[in-house]
């Protein structure tokens, strides 16, 4: 008997999320979907703006990120006005943009996927969340985890005028240069920063990696897919959040291109399908064959671990150290584990905050010339960096008076479209047999999509976190048969 | 005594309202001791049953952000009226229509076209579309359908109360919930901020010249303002005279002008045209009595776009509501 399995995350209108798994007549799965039931329509609606407040409407896209956005649309200006900020200007952005990766990166590996780890994955699901968290770490932790996002978010509303959307950029700058008064907290914010992420990643080691069980889960074959990776790097091929070429490495770890954000249309195309509002993003070159991995099919990943993947190393000492040491006990590069998205998200907590302190402390940033007034006509500009969930691509075009003409967003997300179905399906393939469902399905289906702390705000809206589940077992006719929740 | 039940919920948003509720940071907790949230789906569990099961009037208040644009979420809100007291719309967007009302401008297929079809990233030669229904070999995939025009909450449901913002700043949260709380709530569909404009509270509001006049407009790209110097004197266009205040004047602390976020004040019924005819107002006054037809036309191509930004966050709760498709 055919069955239809329905996962729906009963948050948001038991929409914005939906799973839809197929068992063939021997009960084992057929095929898995991932729907994303919501859209907005930005591409369309941008048209006819000035340029020059792109910056301001599309965070909108996201209140989780709204300052990738805000960046990315920035330089987008810089490329489309042909204007170069000052020296300053560049810093004061990539330091606004540091702090909120390292918020950002915080707020996830504490609040919403890190409880899988530090509370255990087979702790009770009413444990599994922040005060969970408290209680493993203990309450002085737990009150430096919101402390130290507290004062991060506050360097974003001090240069960016609001944390939540901030308003700061425009072609050739930003509208606001850094007092000397300010920077000193930034500095001491920095510092206090660095300790953080540090503890953190020795919370990661002494709760995760010493646990034989919870390391089992990471390295396991039921997260595991062999895919391309995409991020942007350095001169030196180092992670970069801000600037730098696009990436891509292949499932063995090879170059496979480099590219600049201009060309980014020769290197990326996008797939539709009809049972949902979310694109498929793929490598151009390698091009669309379904929802598969390997070195055969284009679908790439982004964030955390494809970043550290696409890479040669991380641009900070500390770093550094950690990036290595990740790679030493996964057994090299490129690791395929979805799981590792964690530990890899941690590495890049330690870097934007080293990089944080730097910008910090130095003097350039006090230079109070923080514009360049653009003179070319506009035209068109594209401009990448990297959100916490990955690459994300703001491409405008004008009319000689800078009206917007055209807009295409590759936000970061979507690019991880295809494979978040892929883990998601391999998920329930593993979990379910000749129709019986686990228990843990619930559990093991959310772990497999929170690791790449899928911003469906960017995509659909809905948050990540505790998504509470439940799966209705349908026969043929559509009558449930058996119902799993997790509350 | 039993604690009062709270609900948050989100439609068409973005997020940013709900963190705009964890950056009470510790005063949260406050909250938390005060009611009980009955349902707040970014943290909790919530089912729609369960909603269902409550009484009528059993919430004692929903604080609902996001615009409406597709049927589930007119659905869930009809039903949050129905088993609340109060109905707060949470946000520029709930109250407003938001920055996601722009897409009033175009309508459901218009917009299909753009991101399925025609962005420059797309390879989709047969011209697929999300289908409200999608018949596959195993069984049948289904969507949401997505509505043409975008409408504000008190165009679906009846709202008790406003809190303006996008997103809304902390302290106005606090108010409103300890007004609830203490039940010193003022009239009905109030909005709960400051009766005054952004200008009457603006920082450089000292400085603005008893007579504003303007020669010239200039966007916000072509000059590097003076940061004490109101915008509107130098020519860059403002939203604070039409504005509500009780944002903190966060934009204008960063160097930037206001786009109009909190709404127009209680005496003003449409934001946008209100903007336009302040802006009117000083624009070449100095000199109208000598200027053509020709001049006026030239002076009044300055703004670009007025459509988009006298309305950026206003336009389904305007007069205009959305543009008539051919």
């Amino acid at each position: 008997m055919a069955k239809r399995i329905t996962i729906d995350p009963i948050t948001r209108l038991e929409g914005h999320g939906k799973i839809e798994i197929f068992l063939n007549d021997k009960g084992n799965v057929e095929k898995a979907f991932f729907q994303v039931p919501e859209l907005r329509g930005f591409e369309k609606f941008s048209e006819g703006r000035m340029a020059e407040e792109m910056p301001r409407i599309t965070p909108k896209i996201c209140g989780v990120c709204p300052t990738a956005h805000h960046m990315a649309s920035g330089k987008a200006l810089d490329d489309l006005f042909h204007v170069t900020p000052p020296s300053s200007a560049k810093k004061i952005r990539e330091l606004i943009n540091s702090a909120f990766m390292a918020e950002d990166h915080t707020l996830h590996f504490f609040f919403l996927g890190g409880p899988d780890f530090i509370v255990g994955p087979q702790a009770p699901a009413g444990e599994r969340n922040i005060l969970g968290v408290i209680q493993k770490v203990g309450l002085d932790a737990g009150k430096k985890v919101i402390n130290i996002r507290k004062r991060l978010r506050n360097i974003i509303t001090k240069q960016g005028g609001r944390v939540i959307h901030p308003v700061c950029n425009l072609p050739g700058g930003v509208s606001k240069g850094v007092t000397k008064e300010d920077r000193e907290e930034y500095i001491q914010t920095g510092k206090d920063a660095v300790e953080f992420a540090r503890f953190a990643l020795k919370a990661f080691e002494d709760i995760v990696l010493k646990n034989k069980e919870y390391v089992d889960v990471i390295v396991g074959d039921i997260y595991k897919h062999k895919t391309y990776y995409m991020g942007l790097v350095d001169e030196d091929n180092k992670v970069n959040f801000y600037d730098g070429d696009i990436r891509v490495v292949d499932p063995e770890g090879k170059e496979f291109a480099k590219f600049k954000s201009r060309e980014y249309l020769n290197h990326i195309e996008e797939h539709v399908e009809p049972w949902s509002y979310i694109k498929f993003p793929y490598l151009k070159d390698v091009g669309w064959k379904g929802f598969v991995d390997g070195k055969d099919s284009g679908v790439y990943r982004v964030a955390p671990l494809a970043r550290l993947n696409a890479s040669d190393g991380m641009a900070t000492p500390l770093a550094q150290v950690e990036y290595e040491k990740m790679y030493d006990i996964l057994g090299g590069k490129p690791v395929h584990n979805t799981l590792a998205y964690h530990w890899a998200r941690l590495v890049e907590l330690l870097y934007a905050t080293e990089r944080l302190l730097e910008l910090a402390q130095d003097e350039e940033i006090l230079d109070p010339d923080v514009r360049n007034i653009p003179t070319a006509v506009p035209d068109e500009g594209i401009g990448v960096v990297e959100a916490p969930r990955g690459t994300l691509y703001h491409h405008y075009k004008t009319d000689d008076n800078g009206v917007i003409t055209g807009v295409n967003l590759i936000v970061a997300t979507v690019n991880n479209a295809a494979s978040i179905c892929m883990s998601i399906e391999k998920a329930a393939k593993g979990l379910i047999k000749e129709g019986k469902v686990s228990e843990e399905l619930l559990n093991m289906v959310e772990m497999a999509f929170r690791a790449y702390d899928p911003c469906l705000a960017c995509a659909t809206h809905s948050l990540p976190g505790h998504m509470p589940l439940e799966i209705n077992i349908r026969d043929h006719e559509t009558n449930i048969i058996e119902t799993v929740r997790r509350l | 005594m039993a604690k009062p039940k709270v609900a948050f919920y989100w439609c068409a948003s973005c997020g940013g309202c709900e963190e705009a509720v964890v950056d009470l940071n510790e005063d949260i907790l406050k909250v938390v001791e005060a009611v009980d949230i009955v349902f707040w789906p970014v943290a909790l569990d919530f089912k729609k049953k369960d909603v269902e099961a409550m009484g009528d009037g059993e919430i004692a208040a929903s604080f609902i952000n996001g615009a409406i644009r597709t049927e589930e979420q007119e659905e869930m809100v009809k039903l949050l009226r129905k088993k609340s007291g109060l109905i707060v719309a949470f946000g520029s967007c709930s109250h407003l229509g938001g920055i996601p009302g722009l897409a009033n401008f175009w309508n459901r297929e218009t917009i299909f076209t753009k991101v399925y079809k025609t962005v420059p990233s797309m390879a989709n030669p047969s011209g697929i579309v999300p289908q409200q229904k999608t018949n596959i070999p195993e069984g049948e995939l289904t969507l949401p359908e997505f509505y043409d025009t975008v409408k504000t909450l008190d165009q679906t449901i009846d709202v008790d109360y406003y809190l303006p913002g996008c997103a809304p700043p902390p302290d106005l949260i606090m108010n409103a919930v300890t007004a609830i709380l203490e039940s010193k709530l003022p009239e009905k569909g109030a909005v709960l901020a400051p009766e005054k404009s952004l200008c009457d509270t603006c920082p450089r509001g000292e400085k603005k010249p008893e007579k504003l006049s303007i020669k010239e407009i200039k966007r916000p790209y072509e000059i590097i303002p003076n940061p004490e110097k109101c915008f509107l004197e130098e020519g860059i266009i403002c939203l604070g005279p039409v504005t509500r205040s009780g944002c903190g004047e966060r934009c204008i602390n960063a160097n930037m002008p206001c786009r109009g976020c909190f709404g127009p004040t209680k005496e003003v019924v449409d934001q946008g045209a209100k903007g336009i005819s302040a802006i009117a107002s000083i624009l070449g006054v100095e000199d109208e009595e000598k200027m053509t037809e020709e001049d006026t036309k030239k002076l009044i191509d300055q703004i670009v776009d007025p459509a988009g930004l006298f309305y950026m966050y206003s336009l389904p709760s305007s007069l205009l509501k959305r543009k008539r498709m051919a």
